[in-house]
């Protein structure tokens, strides 16, 4: 196999502890306990062997980083890596104080969670009352000069919604605001046919985009969702290729949705990232395009989705080494259309991260 | 004009060893920066007006100049 390219992008799970309970939280089903997180230390030493390993960006998320109270040593040491951090955060517990505390160790940017266009449908998802602690949160991160990012995850109760959306986003002097459709993985999968939109819902909203995009200079990013298009995503830009995620507990995964997997995971407690990034079997599993099966093997778009989800695929079929079903092209095609179409209403609410 | 183009406070300019290339990094983005882009925004700190970063260059690329630093002002990574 040829050389392996240094990673992009680093994903830093920092804790599944979050104050937030929404439904289609991509954390695993099976959370990290709150007494087996890295230490200030093991993360500090994480970022410093990513940074020399070629990581140029890190999203430093959760659960709730803020829950993390060396967060702004953490912040530190990402900057001493010469790594950009994204705080990637609820707006819960974000205080002036503890801004100042994070821009002064060097964060350059924070992307807000917000569950929907106003408080009673973001706390219908979130679980709790948060929406005034959010707008709270933009307002401080604005005042601090840094670019504020929002990102809602979208699905069935607010697709709806998108003008509103957008117009919050804007009100709140958001630079970007990402759009995603949900992707059916961790508790999201565990909620799927309470979140799964319409087929007219996902057609309604994406013309609402498209409409809002020719008259705003804010960024609007469209993450599609895969279920409805035919056309199978790029796993993570290929698995291995641009981007690793740090678990709480130090695992490392080529995707944060690899959890489940049947992989042996490395973890920074036992080797060197750059060994677990060039050589250890969970990312040679499926990196690059020898090992693909057929119909992506002879397919003009394997080097473009790279044979799509491999957390998708085990999913649905039980087998990550198979086309990833949500590709028209894929034998197992009609799992997902069938999927597509049930729908029912009970969400059920992540739990808490035990301690 | 009287503009002194300087990098925007959440923009970061960094060289990075592994790929013996300098990057311009800003939210969700990175961009590689040909040897030529790297030398045009070095010279970005905020004292030098537009032509007088092209001066530094070949006259004939000077519109290239211009135009680079109008494109980089325009996605808010230059002020």
């Amino acid at each position: 196999m040829a050389a392996v390219n240094p990673p992009w992008a680093m994903l830093a799970e920092l804790t599944h502890g979050c104050p937030l309970r929404c439904p289609y939280c991509s954390n695993p089903l099976e959370l990290t306990f709150r007494e087996q997180e890295l230490t200030t230390d093991q993360w500090l030493d994480v970022l410093a062997q990513a940074g020399d390993l070629g990581v140029a960006h890190v999203h430093l998320s959760g659960g709730e980083p803020l829950l993390r109270r060396d967060l702004a040593e953490i912040v530190a040491g990402a900057a001493r890596a010469g790594i950009y951090a994204q705080l990637v955060t609820s707006g819960l517990g974000l205080t002036r104080e503890r801004l100042a505390g994070l821009t002064a160790a060097g964060l350059p940017s924070v992307q807000l969670s917000v569950q929907g266009a106003d408080a009673a449908s973001s706390e219908l998802i979130a679980g709790r009352r948060s929406f005034a602690a959010k707008e709270r949160a933009a307002a401080l991160v604005r005042e601090a000069g840094l670019p504020l990012g929002l990102n809602v995850v979208l699905h069935r109760l607010n697709l709806e919604d998108i003008d509103a959306i957008v117009d919050l986003g804007i009100a709140w002097g958001a630079v970007r605001i990402e759009l995603a459709n949900t992707q059916f993985y961790g508790w999201a999968l565990a909620n799927r046919a309470a979140l799964m939109p319409t087929r007219d819902q996902l057609d309604r909203a994406r013309e609402a985009v498209e409409r809002r995009r020719r008259r705003t200079d804010t960024e609007l990013v469209w993450v599609v969702p895969d279920y409805f298009d035919g056309v199978a995503k790029p796993c993570m830009g290929g698995w291995g290729a641009v981007s690793l995620t740090v678990a709480p507990d130090g695992r490392v995964l080529p995707c944060p949705a690899a959890y489940d997997l049947p992989l042996d995971l490395p973890n920074v407690r036992d080797h060197g990232l750059a060994w677990i990034w060039n050589d250890s079997a969970a990312f040679r599993a499926y990196r690059g395009t020898d090992w693909l099966p057929e119909p992506c093997a002879s397919c003009p778009r394997r080097e473009t989705d790279f044979g799509g989800c491999r957390c998708q695929a085990f999913a649905l079929t039980g087998d990550a080494g198979r086309t990833d079903p949500a590709c028209a092209l894929s034998p197992d095609h009609g799992l997902v259309t069938d999927l597509t179409a049930r729908r029912d209403g009970d969400l059920a609410y992540r739990a808490s991260a035990p301690r | 004009m009287s503009w002194r183009p300087a990098l925007s406070r959440y923009a970061r300019l960094r060289h990075c060893p592994v790929r013996d290339s300098t990057l311009l990094v800003v939210p969700e983005r990175i961009v590689v920066l040909s040897t030529e882009a790297a030398a045009i925004v070095a010279l970005c700190d905020g004292t030098r007006t537009v032509p007088e970063i092209a001066t530094r260059f070949p006259p004939e690329g000077a519109d290239d100049v211009v135009g680079f630093l109008a494109d980089l002002k325009e996605h808010g990574w230059l002020r």
